[in-house]
C-alpha cells in the first residue's frame, strides 16, 4: 500500500450531504471480481450525461478543466454512507484521490479508506464550508495536507488540525499491510483462543 | 465494579490485544461472506498466498448477484455476474468454507439465513463485508459490516483492529398501532435524527416496544441502524431470542446450550450504565412512514406533505433541492396518492415470514393495480417454503405479484434487472439512493403493509385507508 505522508494538491468541492457509496460507484459499474478497473465508474451517475453513455456531464465538478488532477475531495456531512462496497474507495484511489475532507464519514467507508492509503479528514462543518470556498482549482486552489503533523493548510494559509487513532495513523504513514502486522500477534491470538475456549466452548465449531 | 453497557460487555469479551487509544484487536467468532464482496476478498487472499485461519467459523452465501427468476443458474441477468458466482464458489471450496449455494435448501440473504441457521448467537462477534450486518445485532451479537480488505483480515487472522465507538441508547416506548411495524419506527427515527444521526456510535435499542417485538421485527429495526451511520446496533438477548435460536443447526445443543444460555442471561446493560447519548421515542402517535427523497432521512408520515427546501438549514438545502429534482415531486404536495409503477417486497430488511404475512393480509382478495409491476422475493429458501406451506404464495400470485426465488434481487441494480428507466417504485428495502434500484429509478421506502396497499391502489397508499381509496 502507498504511504501517506504529505500531499500538495488541488481540491474539488462536492458539497452535498449524504454522498453514498452508490453515488461514488453505482453497482452496475462493479463488473468484475477485481479491485482494478473501477475509476471509469467513479461518480458515474453524476459524471456522465446518462446511464448508457460516457459523454461527460459538463456540470459535474470533476469535469471542469480547473479541477484537472484533483487529489482531494471536499464534501458534505456523512460522506461514504450506505453500502460497505470497498469499490468506492478503490475507484477513488484509481482516479487519483488521496484525501477526502468532510464533517463526518460513515464508519465502514472511513476504515476502507485507511486500508487503501486514502486519508479521511474530519473537520468541523463551518471549516469544511470555508475550505470548499477556497477550492477553486489551479495554483490558487492548492491545499497542503500534512499527516505527520496532523494538519490541513488551506490556500489562504490557515491551518486546521485533525485527529486519527494511533493505529490508523500508523497504517497510513507506514503503508503497512495490517494483515502482516496482525499475523505477528499470532501468539496473542492463540492465547486468547485457549482461554476463551474454556469460557465459551460453543463458539468453536 | 463500574457499571457496563451490553456493548461494553460484548466488546471486552473479544479483546485480544490493546492497540492503543480506543483501538483493540478484537477476536472474530463468525465471518459471513457473499458473492459480491466476499468473492474479491477470497480471491485476494488466495493471490497473496494466505489462508483462512478458521474455515469452520466462516460461511458463504449467494444472494447479491444470483438471479431470483425461476430456473436460475450461473448465467445471470447481470452482465458478467457469472464471474462473481464462480469465483465465490471456487474460493469457498479452496478455503473449506461452507457455502449456501444457489440451489442449497438453506440458501438466502446472509442476514436472513445466519439467524435461521443459528450461525449468529448472542454474545458472538460476527462480521460480513455487507453494511446491513448490523441486522444481526438483534440477537445481542456484536455484528457489524466491514469492507473487503477487512474481510480478508478477518478471514486470515480471526481478528480485526477496531476503534471502539461511542454508545447511544434508543428507548422506544408507547403503544404501536396494530397496522404499523418496526419498519415504520426505524424510518421515523431516521427522519427525526438524520442519516448521520448516529455517526461514531453503536446503538442499543431497548424499551417496552422492543421487548414486545418478535425477532424478525427486531432485525428490521437493527437492519437500518447503518442508515443512521451507526457502527452497529444491539438488543439484549431475552427469552424471545433464545426461543428463536434453540434447535437451529449451528446453535449449541444439550449441555452446551444450557451453559451458553446461562451466559447469555448476563448480556444486558447494567441498570446504572452510562451512554454517550440517549434518545427517547414514543411511538403512540406514529403513522405509516414512507420516504419522499433520495436519503432514508427523507422520511415522513404518509399523511404529510412533501417538505420544501426552505424547511431545511443551509447545510441541507441544496441536497434537498437536488433530491426533489431527482425524485420528480413537488414540494408541498401530498405524498399519499403519488402514482407508482413498481412495488417490491423482500430484502434483508423485510424479506422474512412475518413481513410476507403482513403484506399478504393486505393483499388477500385484492388485485394489484393495472399499471403496477409487483414483485415479492422471500429472503431465504426457508422463508419461501414456510410461506408456501401456509398458502401465502397463492395470495401474492392471485393478487398479481411475481413470486420469486430467494436473494437480494431488485433491492439494488447490478446492471441486470430493474423496474425500468425513471420508474417510481415503492419498496420494503433500505435505500432510496439515486440510481439504487435502476437508472433514474425513484424509490420510496415503506413497510410491507404499505407497499402491498400501494401496489393495489396504484398510488402511495396507507393500508388503513386502502378500502376507502379503492
Amino acid at each position: 500500500m502507498e504511504k501517506f505522508l504529505t500531499l500538495s494538491a488541488i481540491a474539488a468541492p462536492i458539497m452535498r450531504v449524504n454522498i453514498d457509496t452508490d453515488i461514488i460507484i453505482p453497482s452496475r459499474e462493479m463488473k468484475r471480481v477485481s479491485k482494478k478497473g473501477l475509476s471509469d465508474g467513479l461518480f458515474a451517475g453524476w459524471r456522465y450525461r446518462g446511464p448508457d453513455t460516457r459523454d461527460l456531464n459538463p456540470d459535474f465538478v470533476l469535469n471542469e478543466p480547473r479541477y484537472l488532477g484533483t487529489q482531494i475531495l471536499i464534501a458534505g456531512d456523512n460522506f461514504g454512507c450506505g453500502s460497505s462496497r470497498e469499490h468506492a474507495v478503490w475507484a477513488l484511489s484509481e482516479y487519483g484521490i488521496r484525501c477526502v475532507i468532510a464533517p463526518s464519514f460513515s464508519a465502514i467507508f472511513f476504515n476502507n479508506s485507511i486500508q487503501n492509503g486514502i486519508l479521511p479528514v474530519v473537520l468541523e462543518s463551518s471549516v469544511v464550508d470555508r475550505l470548499a470556498e477556497q477550492a477553486i482549482g489551479g495554483l490558487e486552489g492548492t491545499f497542503f495536507v500534512d499527516l505527520p503533523n496532523n494538519f490541513v493548510r488551506a490556500p489562504s494559509g490557515d491551518e486546521f488540525t485533525f485527529d486519527l487513532t494511533a493505529s490508523q495513523r500508523t497504517t497510513l504513514l507506514e503503508g503497512l499491510d495490517p494483515i502482516d502486522r496482525t499475523l505477528k500477534q499470532a501468539a496473542e491470538i492463540e492465547a486468547f483462543e485457549a482461554s476463551d475456549r474454556q469460557a465459551r466452548p460453543w463458539v468453536y465449531i | 465494579m463500574a457499571p457496563k453497557t451490553l456493548f461494553d460487555k460484548l466488546w471486552e469479551t473479544h479483546v485480544v490485544a490493546d492497540l492503543g487509544g480506543n483501538t483493540s484487536l478484537l477476536y472474530i467468532d463468525r465471518i459471513f461472506i457473499h458473492e459480491r464482496t466476499g468473492s474479491v476478498a477470497l480471491k485476494s487472499l488466495q493471490e497473496s498466498g494466505r489462508s483462512v485461519r478458521a474455515p469452520s467459523q466462516a460461511f458463504g452465501t449467494m444472494d447479491h448477484i444470483v438471479d431470483t427468476l425461476p430456473g436460475r443458474n450461473d448465467q445471470t441477468t447481470m452482465p458478467s455476474g457469472e464471474q462473481f458466482i464462480t469465483v465465490m464458489r471456487e474460493g469457498c471450496t479452496w478455503a473449506g468454507i461452507k457455502l449456501f449455494d444457489m440451489h442449497d435448501p438453506d440458501q438466502g440473504i446472509v442476514h436472513v439465513i445466519s439467524p435461521e441457521q443459528g450461525i449468529v448467537l448472542p454474545g458472538l462477534s460476527l462480521v460480513c463485508p455487507d453494511s446491513h450486518t448490523c441486522s444481526q445485532g438483534a440477537f445481542g451479537a456484536l455484528a457489524w459490516g466491514i469492507g473487503s480488505t477487512e474481510a480478508e483480515h478477518a478471514l486470515a487472522t480471526t481478528t480485526l483492529p477496531v476503534a471502539k465507538p461511542m454508545l447511544m441508547r434508543v428507548t422506544i416506548s408507547g403503544t404501536l398501532a396494530d397496522h404499523l411495524s418496526a419498519k415504520d419506527i426505524i424510518l421515523h427515527l431516521i427522519g427525526e435524527i438524520g442519516a448521520a444521526g448516529a455517526t461514531g456510535h453503536a446503538i442499543e435499542f431497548c424499551g417496552p416496544v422492543v421487548d414486545a417485538m418478535d425477532m424478525e421485527a427486531r432485525m428490521t429495526l437493527c437492519n437500518m441502524a447503518v442508515e443512521l451511520s451507526a457502527f452497529t446496533a444491539v438488543i439484549a438477548p431475552d427469552e424471545i431470542a433464545l426461543r428463536y435460536l434453540e434447535g437451529r443447526p449451528y446453535a449449541p445443543s444439550g449441555d452446551a446450550w444450557t451453559a451458553a444460555a446461562q451466559y447469555w442471561q448476563t448480556l444486558a446493560s447494567d441498570s446504572d450504565a452510562m451512554f454517550d447519548s440517549e434518545i427517547e421515542l414514543d411511538v403512540s402517535t406514529l403513522a405509516e412512514t414512507v420516504t419522499w427523497g433520495t436519503s432514508p432521512e427523507h422520511a415522513l408520515s404518509i399523511h404529510e406533505n412533501i417538505p420544501s427546501p426552505s424547511d431545511f438549514d443551509d447545510s441541507k438545502r441544496s441536497s434537498v433541492e437536488k433530491a426533489l429534482s431527482y425524485i420528480g415531486l413537488e414540494a408541498g404536495s401530498a405524498i399519499a396518492g403519488t402514482p407508482i409503477g413498481g412495488a417490491f417486497i423482500g430484502s434483508c430488511t423485510n424479506g422474512r415470514l412475518s413481513d410476507l404475512r403482513r403484506a399478504a393480509a393486505v393483499l388477500k382478495g385484492k388485485k394489484v393495480a393495472a399499471d403496477v409491476r409487483a414483485i415479492c422475493v422471500p429472503g431465504s429458501a426457508a422463508v419461501k417454503r414456510a410461506a408456501e406451506a401456509e398458502g401465502l404464495d397463492q395470495v401474492f400470485l392471485e393478487a398479481g405479484f411475481e413470486w420469486r426465488l430467494p436473494g437480494c434481487s431488485m433491492c439494488f441494480f447490478a446492471g441486470g434487472e430493474s423496474f425500468g428507466n425513471a420508474e417510481r417504485v415503492i419498496s420494503t428495502t433500505n435505500r432510496n439512493f439515486e440510481n439504487r434500484q435502476g437508472p433514474k429509478t425513484r424509490t420510496h421506502l415503506a413497510s410491507p403493509a404499505t407497499v402491498a396497499a400501494s401496489a393495489v391502489a396504484g398510488v402511495i397508499c396507507s393500508p388503513s385507508t386502502l378500502d376507502s381509496a379503492a
